[in-house]
């Protein structure tokens, strides 16, 4: 090789260790501290302002309790089986209707996307669906499939749906142009441009949908188990029901909490982790 | 290192050989008659196989669209466009697809070339080298400086077995010097591997140290008003006095044409 090609190499070689990124990295332990104070801290307040409500006695304590009863009122719950049970029940169905959402909303995303008919009729069709309160479904739904996990389930996937068709929708909206001639120029033409292509440039958009089609179905599943309650099924729904009627607050209250945690750690740490793999990859993340 | 990937390359099927291009009285007119924008008014342009030609021309005319017709993305109003083999397209963004790490971009292009699974890897890898990324065949596009991807974007053309590589304005958005670089690369692969190309720049100098010919396009609509041959040997690293002369003679004509518009 030519002494003259080998500098022309070394030199090509040097820019392109000068022009690479210095990325500084944060240990384990780092990242998971710089996430976690916030949310720590925005509990403490929320928790100190109950408890200020509580001193202040806006309303008799055995509507209100303080945040102290309500804390050992769950970890007392958390260790009996009514509790488990109630949520693996709930947990089931949210899985089931979501599982059901996610499949058929991708397929009608799928058939929005393929055929340009369809977009104009069913997409506003879809953001209309969005806008309705998923609790209005529920007489009808109840009147069609009467007091059953169906009538609960149909109106998860009235909820869920529509955000994961939009998600992919929206993703394949705004793909780059170049990237869609780039793969025409490479051969991808037919299925071939979905499948390397048009799809794959769309998931980051349609793993936002999925991460807003839980917190709809979670919703609408709380929503359902109020309203339609099964004999034999106690599931959070009913015990927060039964909770009321026993006017037992504490209950209701630490009832209260694992839903809200429930929704909240599916959302961070399923959907949460996949947005945030998906965006290092693609380089839409910064640090 | 380096011979041994473009071996393999010649090895492969129909690899090696430019391809003609004709482009016969081209138009290409958008929107509807009487309140249209003609973009192109009757191009004409004969590439011979293995020839490196530049279009240069000033903003409108037409370059990017000339490019979209010969690459089958767009329909030209009237006039015909003759190529044969498999063509390559490179952008001014290298248009990589950020889902895939550079190896697997090459990997795909590959696949989309009917190349079989159990040479893909080594292939590719072949192709990583010959553009000087070996190493680098595990990030992703967003982890690579634009001189570096726009070099995989190369091997990925290349992956296709290009006949006839278009080059949209590719090294545009580079700084001086790793523009500098692309160029001897560039030519290196085009020497090696002697492919047809059509490079489309606004950037003079870059035009002449490049191509062995440099056609200039008119604006609005594009035509092309002068052809200059370029007869300096490549390699041409060192020969920057002869291509300063070439550069500023092509320069005035296109100010005469810009200055046209300027009524």
């Amino acid at each position: 090789m030519a002494a003259e090609t080998q500098a022309a190499e070394r030199e090509l070689a040097g820019l392109d260790s000068l022009e690479l990124p210095i990325e500084p990295r944060k240990s384990f332990g780092e990242r998971i501290w710089s996430s976690a104070w916030p949310i720590l801290v925005a509990v403490t307040i929320v928790l100190l302002l109950w408890e200020l409500a509580v001193l202040l006695e806006l309303r008799p304590t055995y509507v209100l309790p303080d945040p102290i009863t309500v804390l050992s009122r769950l970890l007392t719950d958390l260790t009996t089986n009514d509790l488990i049970l109630a949520v693996s029940i709930t947990l089931r169905r949210a899985a089931t209707g979501f599982a059901l959402a996610l499949v058929i909303g991708t397929l009608i995303g799928l058939a929005i996307v393929r055929f340009r008919l369809l977009r104009a009729g069913i997409a506003s069709l879809i953001t209309g669906l969005q806008t309705m309160p998923s609790i209005a479904w529920f007489p009808l739904a109840i009147l069609v499939f009467g007091l059953s996990e169906a009538a609960i389930l149909f109106v998860v996937i009235l909820g869920a749906a529509p955000s994961v068709a939009n998600g992919l929708i929206s993703g394949v909206d705004y793909i780059p142009r170049v990237l869609i001639r780039a793969g025409k120029v490479l051969g991808a033409h037919g299925l071939a441009a979905y499948r390397f292509v048009i799809l794959p440039a769309a998931f980051p958009s349609f793993i936002s949908g999925m991460k807003q089609a839980w917190a709809f179905a979670w919703r609408s599943l709380m929503a359902g188990e109020l309203l339609v309650i099964i004999a034999g099924q106690p599931s959070i729904g009913v015990r927060l029901q039964l909770s009321r009627e026993l006017s037992d607050a504490p209950g209701l209250l630490a009832t209260m909490i694992v839903v809200l945690l429930v929704g909240v750690v599916v959302d961070l740490a399923v959907f949460g982790t996949m947005e945030r793999v998906v965006r290092r990859r693609w380089g839409l993340l910064e640090a | 290192m380096t011979a041994t990937a473009a071996r393999s390359l010649d090895a492969a099927p129909g690899q090696g050989a430019g391809a003609r291009l004709v482009i016969d009285d081209v138009h290409k007119r958008y929107g509807p008659v009487g309140n249209h924008l003609l973009a192109l008014g009757g191009i004409s342009l004969t590439v011979n196989p293995g020839e490196f030609v530049c279009l240069v021309g000033a903003s409108g005319c037409g370059k990017s669209t000339l490019l979209n017709l010969i690459a089958g993305l767009d329909q030209p109003t009237a006039g015909t466009i003759e190529s044969e083999g498999r063509l390559g397209l490179l952008f001014q963004e290298s248009a990589l697809f950020p889902w895939l790490t550079a190896a697997q971009n090459v990997n795909l292009a590959l696949r989309l070339a009917d190349v079989p699974a159990a040479t893909r890897d080594e292939e590719a890898a072949n192709l990583l080298r010959l553009v000087h990324l070996q190493g680098f065949g595990d990030k992703r596009p967003h982890e690579l400086s634009g001189g570096m991807r726009q070099r995989v974007a190369l091997a990925r053309a290349l992956a296709q077995r290009a006949h006839l590589l278009l080059m949209d304005e590719p090294f545009g958005s580079l700084d001086a010097i790793t523009r500098d670089l692309l160029h001897d690369e560039l030519e290196r692969l085009w020497m090696e591997l002697s492919f047809t190309t059509l490079f489309v720049t606004h950037d003079v100098r870059e035009a002449v140290r490049l191509g062995d010919r440099v056609v200039i396009l008119s604006s609005r609509p594009g035509r092309v008003v002068e052809e200059v041959p370029v007869d300096l040997p490549h390699p041409r690293v060192g020969v920057d006095d002869d291509m300063t002369e070439i550069a500023s003679m092509i320069t005035r004509r296109l100010r005469q044409e810009v200055q046209r518009h300027g009524r």
